[in-house]
C-alpha cells in the first residue's frame, strides 16, 4: 500500500498530464507532488520556446521548494503528444534551468521535473507545455535593422549625388595625405617600404581595409621603383596581400618589379610576429613604415622599434586601446573610422567619396540621436513621459 | 567576367551574413553557420600555404646567399624540429614538443611582451613632454591617474583617487566610445561598399 501511495501520484502525473492542465502562459500546470514527505520539489515550472532562433529549442525554468530535504538530483522528463515519456537529463540538485535542444518544431511537448532521493523518485513537479518554433525576424535586432537601413539609404543617396558630379567636401586626413610623401622619402633614401597589415585574419574588417590601402601603396612603390616588404601573421592574409600587391604592380605597368618573396608569412604567434617584424626593421632599416590593421599589445613594440630606426611611420587602427600608443610613437595616426575612409580618400572616386559623405551624414544622425537620448534620460528623471522616450531610444540602439 | 564573378560571390556571401544576423529562420541560419565553417576550412588549408612560403623564402635566401641568410637555417631547423617532434610524440603535456614550447617558445614570447614596459616608458616620456597646452593637459591627467592608482596619492589628498576614477569613467570612456562609434560606422559603410560592389580596389580594379 505504501508503494502504491508513492507511485500512484507519479503515474497520474505521467499518464494524465492533460487532465491536470490549467490555462497559462507556457502551458499547463498542476500541483507539485512530493511523493516522500519533506522532499524538495520543483515549483513554478515554465516551458517556453527559445526566442529568436531557428527553432528546435525549448527553455525550462523552475524554482526549488526550499521547505523540505534537498533531493540528490533532479530529472527532466518530456512527454510527446502520444504520451511517451522520455527522461532528457538528470541534473544536480539546485539546477533551475534546462534547455531542450531536441524538440521538433510545431510539436507540443509536456515537461515535468522529477526529484530523486536515494536513487528513487521522491517528488514530481507541476507540468508545463510548450511548442518550439522558428522566427523570421530577430526581435532584439529590429532597432539595428532600422539604423542599418537609414545608414544604407544615406550612403546610397550620397553615392548618387557623387555620381552626378556634385563637388563633395572631405576634410583633409593628415595620415593619408602623407602616404605619397612616405613612399617618396623611401625612394629618395633608397630604402624599402615596410607594410604591416596587423595580426588578425581576413575575416577582420580592419585587415580588409588594410588590404585596400596596401593596393594603393603597392601601386605607388611600383611607380617609384621602391621595394615593398609585407610580413604577415596569417597565411590567408599573405595570399591576399600577394594578389593585391601583384595587381598594384600590374596597374602601375611594372609587373616585372613584383617580387613574390617580399610578401612573406612569418608566424601566427603574436609576439613571435612582433619579434620577426622588429628583426626586419632593424636589418632592413625601412624609410617608411605603414602599420594599418588590427593590433593588440604588439603595437607599441613595433612602433617604437620603427621609430628607433628613423622611419616615417603612418599607423591606423580601430582598436581604441592601441590608438594612444600609435599617437605617441608614430608620425601620423589614422584614428578609428579614418582607416576605413582611406580607400575613398586616396582614390578620390566620386562614388567612394559619396559613400564617405553618407557615412558622415549617418554620423550626424547618431549624434542627434545621442543628444536626444541624453536630454530625454535627464528630463525623464523629473518628467516620466520623457523616460519613456529615453527607454524607446535605448531599445532602438540595443542589439541582442 | 574576372570582375563580375568575385563581385557576385562577395554580394551573395555578404547578403547571406546580413540576413543571417536579422533572420534566425532557416535557411539563413544554416547558410550563415556553414559560410563561417567554410572560412575555417579555407584558413586551415592556408596554413600549408604559409608553411610553404616560409620554407621557400628561407631556402631561396640560403641558396642565393642573400643578406643575413645565416638566420634562415635557424628558422628552418626550428620549424622542422617542432614539426617532427609533434608528429612523432604528439603535443600533449610532458612530450618533447610541449617541453620545447614551454621552455623556449613561451619564454621568448614573454620576453618580447616584457619589452613593452620599456617601450611604454620611452613613448610616455615623449608624449608627456609639456610642449603645448594639449600635451600639458595630457601630462596633468596622466600624472593624476598614476597618483590616484598608488597609496601615496590618497595620503597626499584623499580626493585624488576619486579624481582618478572620474577621469577614467567620464572623459576617458567618452573618448573611447566616440572612437568606437565612429569605427563601427566605418565598418558598416565599408561592408556596404564591398557588398554592393562600390569598393572594388581589393579586386585590383578600382578604376
Amino acid at each position: 500500500m505504501t508503494i502504491l501511495r508513492g507511485v500512484f501520484p507519479l503515474l497520474l502525473a505521467l499518464v494524465l498530464p492533460g487532465a491536470m492542465m490549467a490555462a497559462g502562459d507556457g502551458g499547463a500546470r498542476v500541483m507539485a507532488v512530493p511523493i516522500q514527505p519533506n522532499v524538495g520539489v520543483a515549483i513554478d515550472l515554465t516551458a517556453s520556446d527559445n526566442p529568436n532562433d531557428a527553432g528546435g529549442v525549448i527553455n525550462l525554468e523552475w524554482a526549488m521548494d526550499s521547505g523540505g530535504v534537498e533531493p540528490d538530483s533532479i530529472g527532466v522528463v518530456r512527454l510527446d503528444p502520444s504520451g511517451e515519456a522520455d527522461t532528457l537529463a538528470v541534473l544536480p540538485a539546485g539546477t533551475v534551468f534546462y534547455r531542450d535542444t531536441t524538440a521538433v518544431n510545431g510539436t507540443e511537448y509536456t515537461y515535468k521535473i522529477v526529484s530523486y532521493l536515494g536513487g528513487k523518485v521522491a517528488g514530481v513537479s507541476e507540468t508545463a507545455t510548450a511548442v518550439a518554433s522558428a522566427q523570421w525576424l530577430h526581435s532584439g535586432r529590429i532597432g539595428m535593422l532600422v539604423i542599418l537601413s537609414i545608414m544604407a539609404a544615406l550612403i546610397l543617396y550620397y553615392i548618387e549625388t557623387g555620381k552626378k558630379g556634385k563637388e563633395l567636401y572631405i576634410r583633409e586626413i593628415g595620415g593619408l595625405a602623407a602616404v605619397d610623401d612616405a613612399v617618396g622619402r623611401a625612394t629618395e633614401m633608397g630604402k624599402p617600404v615596410l607594410y604591416i597589415p596587423g595580426i588578425m585574419d581576413m575575416d577582420d574588417i580592419q585587415t580588409i581595409a588594410s588590404m585596400v590601402i596596401l593596393g594603393r601603396v603597392a601601386r605607388k612603390t611600383a611607380e617609384y621603383g621602391t621595394t615593398l616588404l609585407v610580413p604577415t601573421s596569417r597565411s590567408v592574409v599573405m595570399s591576399v596581400a600577394q594578389e593585391v600587391v601583384k595587381e598594384g604592380y600590374l596597374q602601375a605597368g611594372r609587373p616585372d618589379a613584383y617580387v613574390k618573396e617580399n610578401i612573406q608569412y612569418l608566424t601566427d604567434d603574436q609576439f613571435g610576429y612582433a619579434a620577426g617584424v622588429d628583426g626586419i626593421m632593424v636589418r632592413e632599416k625601412p624609410a617608411a613604415i605603414f602599420l594599418l590593421g588590427t593590433f593588440y599589445a604588439e603595437s607599441l613594440i613595433l612602433a617604437e622599434t620603427g621609430r628607433s630606426v628613423g622611419a616615417i611611420q603612418i599607423a591606423g587602427t580601430a582598436m581604441p586601446s592601441q590608438i594612444p600608443f600609435f599617437v605617441a610613437a608614430c608620425d601620423y595616426t589614422l584614428i578609428g573610422e579614418e582607416l576605413f575612409a582611406a580607400s575613398a580618400y586616396l582614390s578620390r572616386e566620386p562614388k567612394l567619396l559619396g559613400s564617405l559623405k553618407g557615412q558622415d551624414a549617418a554620423k550626424l544622425f547618431f549624434i542627434v540621436l545621442i543628444v536626444l537620448g541624453v536630454i530625454a534620460s535627464t528630463v525623464g528623471q523629473f518628467w516620466p513621459p520623457m523616460a519613456t522616450v529615453a527607454d524607446f531610444l535605448r531599445d532602438l540602439v540595443t542589439v541582442e | 567576367m574576372r570582375l563580375v564573378i568575385p563581385l557576385a560571390i562577395t554580394f551573395t556571401a555578404g547578403m547571406i551574413m546580413i540576413l543571417n544576423f536579422f533572420i534566425p529562420h532557416q535557411p539563413f541560419a544554416f547558410l550563415g553557420e556553414h559560410l563561417q565553417e567554410w572560412y575555417m576550412i579555407v584558413a586551415s588549408g592556408a596554413i600549408f600555404l604559409g608553411t610553404a612560403n616560409l620554407l621557400h623564402v628561407h631556402v631561396r635566401k640560403m641558396k642565393l646567399r642573400l643578406r643575413n641568410w645565416q638566420y634562415s637555417p635557424v628558422t628552418i631547423i626550428g620549424l622542422v624540429v617542432m614539426l617532427i617532434l609533434g608528429l612523432i610524440y604528439g603535443v600533449e603535456e610532458g612530450k618533447p614538443f610541449d617541453y620545447l614550447f614551454m621552455n623556449m617558445v613561451a619564454p621568448m614570447g614573454a620576453t618580447m611582451f616584457s619589452l613593452l614596459a620599456f617601450f611604454v616608458a620611452s613613448a610616455a616620456f615623449r608624449a608627456f613632454r609639456a610642449s603645448n597646452w594639449r600635451a600639458t593637459l595630457l601630462l596633468s591627467s596622466a600624472f593624476l591617474v598614476m597618483l590616484g592608482q598608488v597609496p601615496i596619492g590618497a595620503m597626499i589628498w584623499n580626493k585624488i583617487p576619486l579624481a582618478k576614477v572620474w577621469l577614467m569613467a567620464i572623459p576617458n570612456t567618452a573618448g573611447q566610445r566616440a572612437v568606437m562609434i565612429g569605427a563601427a560606422m566605418g565598418v558598416v559603410a565599408t561592408s556596404l561598399r564591398m557588398i554592393f560592389g562600390i569598393e572594388r580596389s581589393y579586386l585590383g580594379g578600382a578604376d
